[in-house]
């Protein structure tokens, strides 16, 4: 029981950087498998064709277009949402009650699971509004899950800013709105962005969401109104019910090289924020 | 001056929106799902475990067990690579290992849940299947899934209530003559304690609540498994499955399952939110 401390401390040592080798070899292992399998697979025409055969061949561009218009789509939404919200929160108020509730929201948002998430868009947008399974239906539910995330860190990005920055363009003589969009904001950029671009890949990768709210048609959607499926869905079906799983490996393929490649831009973005003098 | 304020109305219309929201997914989720809870009584919906939608009987215990035995699972495997994790960040911190340890903390945050679910079904379950029997659908692949899912929060909350205790704390410690080691179990971990909590109820929130991931890999009985070896469906499952074809009286009780959740997460996010708070006014940490 009572080992010498430095003796402990080895030990410790050695835990710790198994537990971390583990890790690193755990991403490396899941992208390397995919990859391996999946790569082979993904040719230009596999890029560009649409799936015959309920994706047993052919390729996955109506999948890609879907994907791009409801991750865009939702994001385009929610980050002007998030970003005015953590503008009030910041420059146009004091910690108030109204201020407390506000983030109290955000903060349950960003707790509630995405299958929820897919409920709630399934009876609110697409049976109540009457926007059916439709990729509208999906990016409004998908908005609304990331707005919480763009709240956060465009807040964070904007606290970062100093002080002497407004006080010296209110001393030039700008309005609070003035002050506000071409300083504040301009600094914050970078910060904002990242919680921007991290969005955009989580309603990538987002399942659950769009399985009950966008529903899985097969077919190029070409109205916000159509029904579609996005990649990870697409995925989903073909590896769940074994419709082929080369397709399968493929897709994945496809679709952890976007995510991450996002995500990679995401960390690069914040990187420039935090060197520039941003946070912490 | 009026200009400034019309803004700061417009901004702060807009800023409640995350509150309308929560409000109306609240109201929408309790509104489809507490009547069939309410008509066939809470003892039988949520103390049964006979789920037969055809029949007419909808009793979720088993997804109510299903659920928590998956998150326990999780857990263990989350905390202790978490907490690991964690550790190495702050308080060993070699640069080298951090440089490697950070962004790939954030990648595996990245990836898809059904690619992590995809990897569970192809390497995980067959692994289980053929050294430890069963079907390899299992409580033990879910957890293992699930385990490595919730790692990524876990750690950045755990790394942030480490980073948060006064580093005079670490000077006297290790001014006493303590090893890296005992300073930073004894003083570190002490004083960022509610912090690691908070992160641990979080990650809880995250297993409880993960969908697709589990379908793939729990085999998805309705039934209380009887060990980590037997299949399992938890409440997510049991949405996400069945929410395709289900209509009338079945679609109410999927509903019912997500009001289930609902709470459930609605109570440890509660919980979670008190703790770092009480933490936070004790330490004097942000």
């Amino acid at each position: 029981m009572r080992l010498p401390p430095v003796a402990a401390e080895r030990i410790v040592l050695i835990v710790l950087w198994t537990i971390a080798a583990i890790t690193v070899g755990v991403l490396l292992f899941i992208i390397a498998f995919i990859l391996a399998h999946g790569l082979p697979h993904v040719t230009w025409r596999f890029l560009t064709d649409s799936p015959e055969s309920m994706g047993r061949e052919g390729g996955i561009f109506p999948m890609i277009v879907a994907t791009g218009m409801v991750a865009g789509l939702a994001v385009l939404i929610a980050a002007p949402i998030g970003v005015a919200t953590a503008i009030y929160l910041t420059e146009y108020t004091r910690e108030t009650r109204v201020t407390a509730v506000i983030r109290f929201g955000a903060d349950c948002l960003a707790g509630i699971p995405s299958i929820i998430y897919g409920l709630f868009g399934f009876v609110f947008f697409a049976i109540t509004l009457g926007l059916g399974l439709s990729v509208i239906s999906g990016a409004l539910t998908l908005s609304l899950m990331v707005l919480p995330t763009i709240v956060r860190t465009s807040e964070e990005a904007i606290r970062a800013v100093p002080y002497a920055y407004r006080e010296v363009s209110y001393g030039l003589g700008s309005t609070r709105w003035q002050m506000v969009t071409h300083v504040v904001l301009r600094s914050a950029l970078p910060g904002i962005a990242t919680g921007v671009v991290l969005s955009l890949a989580r309603s990538i990768e987002e399942t659950a969401v769009v399985m009950l709210t966008a529903g899985s048609a097969l077919r190029l959607p070409t109205s916000l109104y159509h029904s579609s499926r996005t990649l990870s869905l697409h995925f989903y079906i073909l590896s769940r019910e074994g419709i082929s799983m080369s397709m399968a490996y493929a897709t994945a393929s496809v679709l952890v090289l976007v995510v991450l490649g996002i995500n990679l831009v995401a960390y690069w973005l914040m990187r420039r924020f935090v060197a520039s003098g941003g946070i912490r | 001056m009026r200009q400034d304020n019309v803004i700061k109305a417009i901004l702060m219309a807009v800023a409640f929106s995350a509150i309308l929201g929560l409000v109306l997914i609240t109201v929408f989720i309790f509104k489809e799902g507490m009547p069939i809870i309410l008509r066939i009584g809470g003892r039988e919906f949520f103390l049964s475990s006979d789920w037969d939608p055809r029949a007419g009987r909808f009793g979720i215990f088993s997804m109510i067990c299903g659920s928590m035995m998956v998150t326990a699972g999780a857990m263990v495997i989350g905390i202790s690579f978490s907490l690991g994790l964690a550790i190495v960040l702050t308080q060993f911190s070699p640069p080298r290992l951090t440089a490697v340890l950070k962004p790939v903390i954030e990648l595996l945050a990245g990836i898809p849940s059904v690619v992590y679910g995809f990897m569970g079904v192809v390497t995980l379950v067959p692994l289980i299947r053929i050294h430890l029997g069963g079907p390899g659908l299992s409580v033990l692949a879910a957890s293992i899934v699930l385990g490595i899912m919730v790692l990524p929060t876990v750690t950045s909350i755990a790394v942030d209530a480490l980073n948060a205790v006064p580093r005079p704390y670490w000077e006297g410690s290790i001014a006493l003559g303590a090893t890296r080691w005992q300073t930073t179990h004894m003083v570190m971990l002490r004083a960022a304690r509610s912090g690691i909590v908070a992160a641990i109820i979080l990650g809880m929130g995250r297993a409880v609540g993960e969908t697709m991931a589990v379908i793939m890999v729990a085999g998805n009985t309705p039934a209380i498994p009887h060990g980590l070896l037997d299949p399992v469906r938890t409440l997510t499952a049991n949405i996400a499955l069945e929410m395709g074809y289900a209509a009338g009286d079945h679609r109410r009780a999927l509903f019912a399952t997500g009001v289930t959740l609902f709470v459930f997460i609605m109570v440890l996010n509660s919980i979670a939110l008190v703790v770092s708070r009480r933490g936070a006014r004790r330490t004097g940490a942000p």
